[in-house]
């Protein structure tokens, strides 16, 4: 393990930026990114599940069994989703009632497992909760970003305000779903040229 | 055999622990989410009905045993006078269930407003009930009769066009909120009593 906790957490900014790097967790990604609230909502709720899952999984990765790990993982992760579930009730309603049914759906998010098969199972407390941490505020950033590109062109607004003139017609494709896969697209196809060496 | 032993007993055991966590939660947050769901889904419809009110209607709040239901009471303070409660009562529409809030005026039994919180009536049709405010608007002042029925069942309620069943729905649950009213008022006046100042 030569990765310092600075490099575990930097990775998931930009190297291994969850929708658009490793191109997991589509679901979420595609469906509740009509607006930068949302967007965010959704990253935060997942980030926040994502680093505790991702302590619990490596804290007691020597006592899972190989051949239940998955029940195991899943288990830890459903918990926390129920958890943000009944925070998000209790304290944002609003935000709860936007997102519906892919607050509890974040059970079967990849990036969830992915994290804690590829990583947390393998790694130390601390490197884990770097990794979680790193990879849930990239996939914040992601959401953010792509749910303000929709707002911004589809509603024209940005957090709820207009951004343009009352003369802005506005694009509304971009708030429907085929809307989305062509912004991911395009998002996808920028970070590549950016990362062209 | 002592591999399987261990399985069983690491999945018994973190399975335990989630289901005490999360009943543990629920517990702590039932209230807060019960509070947040009566302000963010009947609250418009509370504010709309009980106009002008000094206090909050959602705080001030209570519960009647009503058979094997328990009915609640939501207060509107006038004056400092507890003039007016909120009760919601369900009918049948053409979509499923329909949400009526209905305010009684306690001192004249009229009704001082009616609104709907929830249904799954068809957009542009049934569901006007919600966003025609004529047709709620019909109900205020009207005194609290036995029965309400729409004009083409030989009652007094003005039917949204094209809407009747909705309008059967919504007259439905106002007959049946003036029946509880009725039963309950003994034991409403007694707890309203406690409101005023």
């Amino acid at each position: 393990m030569a990765k310092t906790l600075t490099q575990e957490f930097v990775k998931g900014l930009w190297e291994e930026i969850p929708p658009f790097r490793l191109v997991l967790g589509l679901c979420p990604t595609l469906a509740v990114t009509k607006s930068v609230e949302n967007g965010i909502g959704m990253g935060v709720a997942t980030a926040f599940v994502l680093v505790f899952s991702n302590i619990l999984v490596s804290a007691l990765r020597k006592i899972i069994p190989a051949k239940v790990r998955i029940a195991c993982f899943i288990i830890v992760i459903a918990t926390f989703v129920t958890v943000v579930e009944l925070l998000m009730q209790a304290f944002t309603y609003p935000l709860f009632l936007k997102l519906g049914i892919f607050i509890p759906l974040i059970v079967v998010n990849c990036i969830l497992l992915g994290r804690a098969e590829a990583f947390a199972s393998k790694n130390g407390v601390l490197a884990s909760a770097a990794d979680g941490l790193g990879i849930g505020i990239g996939f914040t950033l992601a959401l953010g970003a792509l749910g303000s590109l929709r707002e911004i062109l589809g509603s024209g607004t940005f957090f709820g305000k207009a951004v343009f003139g009352p003369a802005f017609q506005p694009f509304s494709f971009m708030v429907e779903a085929p809307g989305a896969f062509v912004c991911l697209g395009l998002m996808l196809c920028l970070m590549n040229l950016a990362g062209k060496k | 055999m002592r591999e399987m032993i261990k399985m069983v007993v690491v999945l018994t055991v973190l399975s335990s622990f989630s289901g005490g966590l999360l009943a543990a939660l629920r517990n702590g947050t039932q209230e807060r989410i019960e509070y947040q769901q009566l302000k963010f889904v009947k609250g418009p419809a509370i504010r709309a009905i009980l106009k002008g009110c000094s206090n909050d209607p959602i705080v001030d709040r209570f519960k009647i045993k009503d058979g094997d239901v328990e009915r609640s009471f939501f207060v509107g303070i006038f004056d400092g006078k507890p003039k007016a409660v909120a009760m919601e009562s369900i009918g049948k529409g053409f979509g499923g269930p329909i949400g009526v809030m209905v305010g009684i005026d306690v001192d004249a039994d009229k009704i001082a407003g009616v609104g709907i919180t929830t249904h799954s009536e068809t957009p542009g049709v049934g569901a006007r009930a919600k966003t025609d405010p004529t047709f709620v608007a019909q109900f205020k002042g009207v005194p609290l009769a036995d029965t309400f029925k729409v004009k083409a069942d030989g009652g007094q309620v003005d039917a949204l066009s094209g809407a009747t069943v909705t309008s059967r729905g919504v007259s439905a649950a106002l007959t049946e909120a003036s029946a509880v009213y009725k039963r309950l008022k003994p034991k409403l006046i007694e707890k309203l009593k406690t409101y005023s100042k």
